[in-house]
């Protein structure tokens, strides 16, 4: 294919991807007002009052003051992602090394029934949940959100990360144990550091999938617990919808994630494929 | 008593049955080259001393005592494995120091004890590489290092020049012996090379049907192989083989082989059919016909620089071996040709043709 086609259709892609986001982008500088106009136009003059309004907590609308939670949810969704991938890493690591090295009577099919959690759908299992949490009071905790969370994050590391140490030479493992080392220690200096790249990249996009997700918070969190995602919904208000801080709350709430794929992207793209594909 | 002994050892993965009764005895400082096909089992052998692997039956025994339930870390043993396994994420000097950090020993120790192996493998220049950044032999020669440096009671060498290119492989199988030798251990030399084995080991156990078939100097496997199999593995190129059906005759047996007929006698179990294995050494090829010769066609000559292989056809279309010093081996060209053939059928092995055995001289 010619280069000059190339740039032009990828150019035009890039477009078609990105331009929501730009929209968005700009939207977060703009009041209701010039957001609204017919037509759009993309002339405007710039504001910060959305990104004040968040970051203060207050939000002065022509219905009266509205008192935001946004940096409490920002906060939550921050704890509930790390606490939920460190949980998952703990749990899920020594599994996945279980279910590579290791078959042991329905080894396989208890590795494939946690990785059906992925693809249930969740609101099958919310409900009754939700009642289950009422009653042992886990509703609208951190423990419980975080606990129902592992339904995202295990499975994911599970797969991804028992594919790497599929990978690594059993005989290097047997290697260690004859040198005089303990079968921890093997664990420990061969097997975790070899498999690493696998860890990161299982960790981080758990991470993104667990920072992402809203149905699990939206019905088992009040507005303290509550994580982003399910906080933007406080800008429908009774007198209209705050585009303009939704924006910015968009803006706000995808950096921590885009900055660690940015910086991750190479870790990411080998975890994937590696994982996928077993040698 | 001997230092190492396998005991009926038995081992199955599924419904194969790898090793079925395998039983060695081993002295101390002794080197045996464990010979076998690919697939025998020789690795899972290694695996069931080093610990690595519980065998299902039998026992192993290391100076008297059963070591079966301990775990590969307090065994002793030095393993050199075949694929290396050298740890990818460790230098040279880390992958060699392994052992000796496992037993708590000092920085200034573990120093020394590298330093030492990595001279006398001749890889001391490249010890701060990580093993991508070394050339095969040099990983063969690490992993070697590692296996050598606590001076295990026993070492375990799996085929370790099987992946290493050929001048050193033939280095090494001169140079391993004398550094063995200074180790003072009890090596088992695993290796589906029948010159290695013979080069290598004091004794050559031969490894096949999941046991051991036969156990014995070099020399005398070669010699006097117990089975058909072995005499098959044994030799390049390999024996002539032919099956024979005794009758009896006046003076003892009669047999017909290569279209002669020879008087066997004194030999027992003659009262079946029987194979005749013709080492090709044994088959002198000349030009002009003797005394005891038959004419045969010669149909190639291979040289193989200090010795050539002859490929020969008798009238009956039989295709016979022979093999003949280099300079001999000129003077037939390379041309199809009539030459004749004299066998030393003193020399020739018979095996019985069911169960493969040897058949008493």
């Amino acid at each position: 294919m010619h280069p000059a086609i190339r740039v032009v259709l990828l150019t035009l892609i890039g477009l078609f991807f990105l331009f929501p986001i730009v929209w968005v982008f700009l939207m977060s500088f703009q009041t209701n007002e010039t957001i609204l106009r017919i037509p759009p136009s993309l002339v405007f003059e710039p504001t910060l009052q959305n990104y004040t309004a968040l970051i203060s907590g207050r939000l002065e609308t022509g219905a009266g003051v509205l008192e935001l939670a946004f940096m409490q949810n920002l906060w939550n969704s921050f704890v509930l992602s790390f606490c939920s991938v460190a949980l998952s890493l703990l749990l899920g690591v020594p599994a996945a090394y279980a279910f590579a090295r290791f078959k042991f009577f329905g080894s396989e099919d208890i590795a494939f029934t946690l990785l059906s959690f992925r693809f249930a759908p969740a609101l099958l299992v919310l409900l009754p949940l939700n009642l289950y949490f009422q009653d042992i009071g886990l509703n609208d905790t951190y423990i419980g959100l975080i606990w129902v969370y592992q339904l995202i994050t295990l499975p994911l590391i599970l797969w991804i990360v028992r594919g790497y140490f599929e990978d690594i030479s059993p005989d290097i493992e047997n290697a260690y144990r004859v040198d005089g080392h303990s079968w921890f220690s093997t664990f420990m200096k061969i097997s975790i550091p070899l498999a690493l790249p696998g860890i990161a990249a299982a960790a981080l996009l758990s991470f993104i999938f667990a920072w992402n997700n809203f149905v699990f918070a939206l019905i088992l969190a009040s507005a303290d617990k509550q994580p982003v995602t399910v906080g933007a919904l406080a800008f429908v208000t009774a007198s209209g919808i705050q585009y303009g801080q939704i924006a910015a709350a968009v803006v706000l709430s995808i950096l921590p994630t885009l900055a660690l794929a940015l910086y991750a992207q190479r870790y990411l793209v080998e975890g994937l494929s590696l994982g996928a594909v077993k040698g | 008593m001997s230092y190492l002994v396998l005991d009926g050892v038995a081992k199955r993965f599924g419904k194969d049955e790898v090793l079925k009764d395998a039983s060695l005895s081993i002295e101390k400082n002794e080197m045996v080259a464990i010979f076998g096909p690919s697939g025998v089992g020789k690795t899972v052998l290694l695996r069931l001393i080093s610990g690595v692997a519980p065998p299902d039956a039998g026992d192993i025994r290391v100076g008297g005592e059963s070591v079966l339930g301990t775990s590969p870390e307090v065994r002793e043993t030095g393993v050199a494995f075949q694929n290396f396994a050298l740890y990818p994420h460790m230098n040279a000097f880390e992958n060699i120091a392994s052992p000796l950090r496992a037993r708590g020993a000092d920085e200034a120790e573990v120093k020394r004890k590298v330093q030492e192996t990595g001279e006398l493998l001749k890889i001391a220049h490249v010890l701060h590489h990580l093993p991508r950044q070394l050339s095969n032999g040099q990983k063969q020669r690490t992993a070697l290092g590692r296996a050598l440096v606590r001076r295990p009671k026993i070492i375990l060498l799996d085929d370790p020049l099987r992946n290493v290119d050929a001048k050193l492989r033939y280095e090494m199988r001169l140079e391993l012996p004398r550094l063995l030798k200074r180790f003072e251990s009890t090596v088992l030399y695993v290796t589906q090379d029948y010159k290695e084995a013979m080069a290598l080991g004091e004794r050559v156990a031969v490894l096949f049907d999941g046991r051991f078939q036969q156990v014995d100097h070099p020399a005398a496997v070669y010699r006097s192989p117990r089975h058909v199999e072995i005499a098959r593995l044994f030799g390049d190129p390999t024996i002539n083989l032919y099956p024979i059906r005794p009758t009896k005759g006046e003076g003892g047996h009669e047999v017909t082989v290569l279209g002669q007929t020879l008087r066997l006698k004194g030999r027992a179990g003659l009262d079946r059919p029987c194979l005749i294995g013709i080492r090709p050494e044994d088959v002198h090829v000349e030009q002009e016909p003797s005394e005891g010769s038959f004419p045969v066609e010669l149909d190639a000559v291979t040289p193989l620089n200090v010795r050539t292989v002859l490929f020969l056809r008798t009238k009956e279309r039989e295709e016979v071996f022979a093999t003949c010093s280099e300079s001999r081996g000129e003077r037939f060209g390379r041309d199809h040709r009539q030459v004749h053939a004299r066998v030393d059928f003193e020399k020739a092995l018979l095996f019985d043709e069911a169960t493969g055995e040897r058949l008493a001289a």
